[in-house]
């Protein structure tokens, strides 16, 4: 089984101890992965603004650097989305039927970290330590897009030490949103403002999604408040073990 | 009433406005709360609900498919029962027939059930320009037009007022158009009701022209059917003599099982109510009991146009409830009016592109853009429309006409620049290195901008804070180079699918069924689940 690693755009530039953390956990779990170099984006930015002619040579870049491996994992419910929603729109614009053949091909075989931990290891211990109150923010591609469902719950319920407490109206969005976050900050920054609220009352040291744009967005406006929460990436607590525990003022927070 | 939603700001704009206002805040948040958990509530007793949706789409589809048959076949039921069919092919045409009528029995008032159509076409202010007073007997739209105000909701257009903002309207306004309210008006509902009831009555019992809009026409037999919460509405289609009625082409349903589905779907979706009120059905004149003279006005203004659109086409199933503006967590903080129509919301956000077209005015091409594209809108339609796909698709649609705009094919604005850009250096691994280790500098330089920006900037992007974290994965992650000699090797896994939940089908409207699933690995092929450390 040829397993690669998407590490995600925002990942690569920003947030690369995300994608170490994934590394760690698979060859901890004995699967080996690798991390194709000519790896870029997903496309999701430039889809989601409206440029779909420029999403097409982005399309063929991800095609080539993953078309030969069994499974693609990412540390990302949206950039999950994008590849297995999106791809065929973007092929479908270029007019090359060779390149929806191929997208059509590849997208059932990418799959967000917590889908490719239970439904394919078949774990949901993954030998964790993580000692500390940890609120769950479920992200909106990964939930309605992708329908994980609970699946990083029972991944984080399975970590030793760790201390789970409920999200006030978890499934709403952090108003990131991409170039939402742009194109319309002062509706981003209002609906930010609520979630970050929620983080806060919740009682959590750590907020942990599945998304790293999503934390940027809400540990953006947590940082600015400091409010004394920080978040990390759901790879980054699986990764945590009791003898070697993640730094933890990794992600997004400062 | 004057005000009208004609050179509103594009969204961006007129949301910061609305934002600031911290009473529309509470209001709105109170109010979708409120109404989420009742829909929430009432939706959950139905086991096939899901089964419910589908039909609901499916009916649509298939109504929409033979549109033409289907609005023949209504037109001949309509006839048949003593009814007059006008078609109408944009606002001014639909306005000049209720006009026209009106003028022929010599009134200057009617009365008016609570319509989206009447409100799309500007129907109030045409016939106030002919010197005909249209008075709105539903309470929320009595509301907003005796406030001089503008809808910000389908269902409950003036969602944006309390209660006391309420009894202002009622105690200043009332008593300039007809019964004034009582001196000692509270903000208490039932007097607000009261106040209301008996304003409302002295114009029932006056009017002689009513004019409705229906929420749907089942085309096998000519009936009309309007539901609703008050009674209101039934006073306007059985106390005047003369009756008009604005209904757009997608209204149609072709039969009575048909209706079945949607009168299931509506109120729960709507109100959160298992039932509405009142369900008012009529089939063109009925001698000696109600309206006398009937007339149909069939609609365009544009949806043979949204219909023309191969995605966007799935708006048309769309039947008004308004489930994705209670949900959709921009409506909840910017309200109604910011989206600069009388659909607001994320089916607004769709709806007005698609029945006016984009690349001709900022305003509505914004409208694409008001959404984080979260999908709770479409976990909530009950006629399952795919927003986030249509407006995908709509945003590519208003990028491609500022493409072909003649001044824009040599001069591209700054975003599409930087998307080129941008697109140029994602196209490759090895251009994305360069760029990622020529962009260091920056980065350090965004640490000190991000620490030394005052909040009102820096916060407009929250998340361009964490630039000073930068670093590269491709630079520091232990793999460089990749392997071609996985553990297990072999092909994918084929047996054993596990899907959780049903996909989205994004860009593909009318495919509801998902793609990926989750393999299990073949035998053989399972790594080896060994805490080791890496």
């Amino acid at each position: 089984m040829r397993v690669a690693l998407m590490v995600t755009c925002i990942n690569d530039a920003l947030f690369p101890d995300v994608g170490k953390a994934v590394v760690t956990l698979l060859r901890r779990l004995g699967v080996h992965v690798d991390f194709p170099e000519a790896q870029t984006c997903c496309g999701q930015p430039f889809v989601n603004t409206g440029y779909l002619d420029e999403a097409v040579p982005v399309v063929r870049s991800f095609v080539s650097a993953f078309d030969d491996y069994d499974y693609v994992v990412t540390p990302s419910g949206s950039c999950a989305g994008s590849v297995r929603h999106q791809h065929a729109l973007v092929a479908g614009r270029s007019g090359d039927a060779g390149l929806a053949t191929a997208v059509a091909g590849i997208a059932p075989r990418v799959l967000e970290l917590s889908e490719f931990l239970v439904g394919v290891v078949g774990v949901t211990d993954v030998g964790a330590s993580f000692p500390h109150t940890v609120t769950y923010h479920p992200t909106c591609h990964s939930l309605r897009m992708l329908r994980i469902g609970d699946l990083p719950l029972l991944l984080l319920r399975q970590v030793r030490g760790i201390r789970l407490v409920e999200l006030a109206d978890a499934e709403s969005c952090c108003g990131f949103g991409g170039t939402f976050a742009v194109k319309n900050p002062d509706v981003s920054v209002a609906m930010g403002a609520d979630k970050a609220r929620h983080v806060t009352e919740s009682g959590a040291e750590v907020l942990v999604a599945g998304d790293s744009s999503c934390l940027m967005q809400i540990g953006g406006m947590l940082s600015r408040q400091r409010a004394g929460v920080r978040t990390m990436h759901l790879a980054e607590v699986l990764a945590s073990t009791s003898g070697a525990a993640h730094p933890v003022d990794s992600v997004a927070s400062r | 009433m004057t005000t009208t939603f004609v050179g509103m700001p594009p969204f961006p704009s007129a949301a910061r406005t609305a934002l600031a206002d911290t009473q529309l805040r509470t209001n709105l948040a109170h109010a979708t709360g409120t109404i989420r958990a009742k829909r929430t509530a009432v939706v959950a007793e139905i086991d096939d609900w899901e089964e419910l949706r589908l039909a609901g789409a499916a009916i649509k589809d298939n109504a929409l498919m033979h549109l033409g048959s289907h609005l023949v076949r209504l037109e001949t039921a309509l006839a048949e029962r003593g009814a007059t069919v006008h078609w109408a092919r944009d606002a001014a045409e639909a306005c000049a027939v209720v006009s026209t009528v009106a003028r022929s029995h010599g009134v200057d008032e009617v009365v008016k059930v609570k319509s989206m159509a009447t409100a799309e076409i500007g129907l109030n202010e045409a016939l106030a320009a002919q010197g005909i007073a249209a008075w709105e007997t539903d309470l929320a739209e009595l509301i907003v037009q005796l406030g001089d105000d503008l809808p910000s909701h389908i269902l409950v257009p003036a969602i944006h007022r309390n209660r006391a903002e309420i009894r202002d309207i009622f105690a200043s306004a009332m008593g300039e158009v007809g019964r004034a309210a009582p001196d000692d008006l509270t903000d208490d509902p039932s007097r607000l009701a009261e106040a209301a009831r008996l304003h409302l009555r002295e114009k029932f019992l006056r009017a002689r022209v009513a004019v409705s809009g229906a929420n749907f026409a089942v085309a096998e037999t000519g009936t009309l059917v309007v539901v609703e919460s008050e009674g209101n509405g039934r006073m306007c289609l059985t106390l005047p003599q003369v009756l008009v009625s604005v209904v757009g082409i997608e209204k149609v349903v072709p039969t009575w099982s048909d209706l079945d589905v949607f009168l299931q779907l509506l109120p729960r979706s709507s109100t959160g109510e298992r039932m509405n009120p009142y369900t008012s059905t009529w089939t063109g004149v009925t001698p000696g009991d109600g309206p006398q003279e009937v007339h149909v006005v069939l609609l365009d203004n544009g949806r043979t146009r949204a219909l023309a659109d191969t995605v966007g086409r799935q708006a048309l199933r769309c039947i008004r409830c308004s489930a994705c503006l209670n949900v959709c967590p921009v409506y909840e903080r910017t309200g109604g009016h910011a989206y600069g129509s009388v659909y607001p919301g994320p089916i607004g956000a769709i709806l007005n592109p698609l029945l006016t077209g984009v690349g001709v005015d900022e305003q509505t091409d914004s409208l694409p853009y008001a959404s984080t594209l979260c999908g709770a809108c479409f976990d909530a339609c009950p006629v399952r429309i795919d927003i986030p796909s249509v407006l995908v698709d709509l945003r590519a649609q208003v990028i491609d006409a500022h493409r072909s705009a003649p001044g824009h094919r040599h001069v591209p604005n700054a975003e599409a620049l930087a998307m080129r850009a941008v697109s140029w250096v994602l196209s490759s691994g090895a251009r994305l290195g360069l760029a990622e280790r020529g962009t260091g500098l920056l980065g350090r330089a965004s640490t000190l901008l991000g620490q030394r920006t005052s909040p009102g900037v820096a916060v407009r992007w929250p998340g361009c804070l964490a630039l000073g974290r930068r670093g590269r994965m491709r630079a520091t992650c232990p793999l460089r180079r990749p392997s071609r000699s996985g553990a297990g090797g072999g092909a994918p896994p084929a047996a054993a699918p596990r899907q959780v939940g049903r996909e989205r089908s994004f860009g593909h409207p009318g495919s509801h069924r998902g793609s990926a699933v989750i393999g299990r690995p073949v035998a053989g092929a399972c790594p080896t689940v060994v805490p080791v450390l890496a």
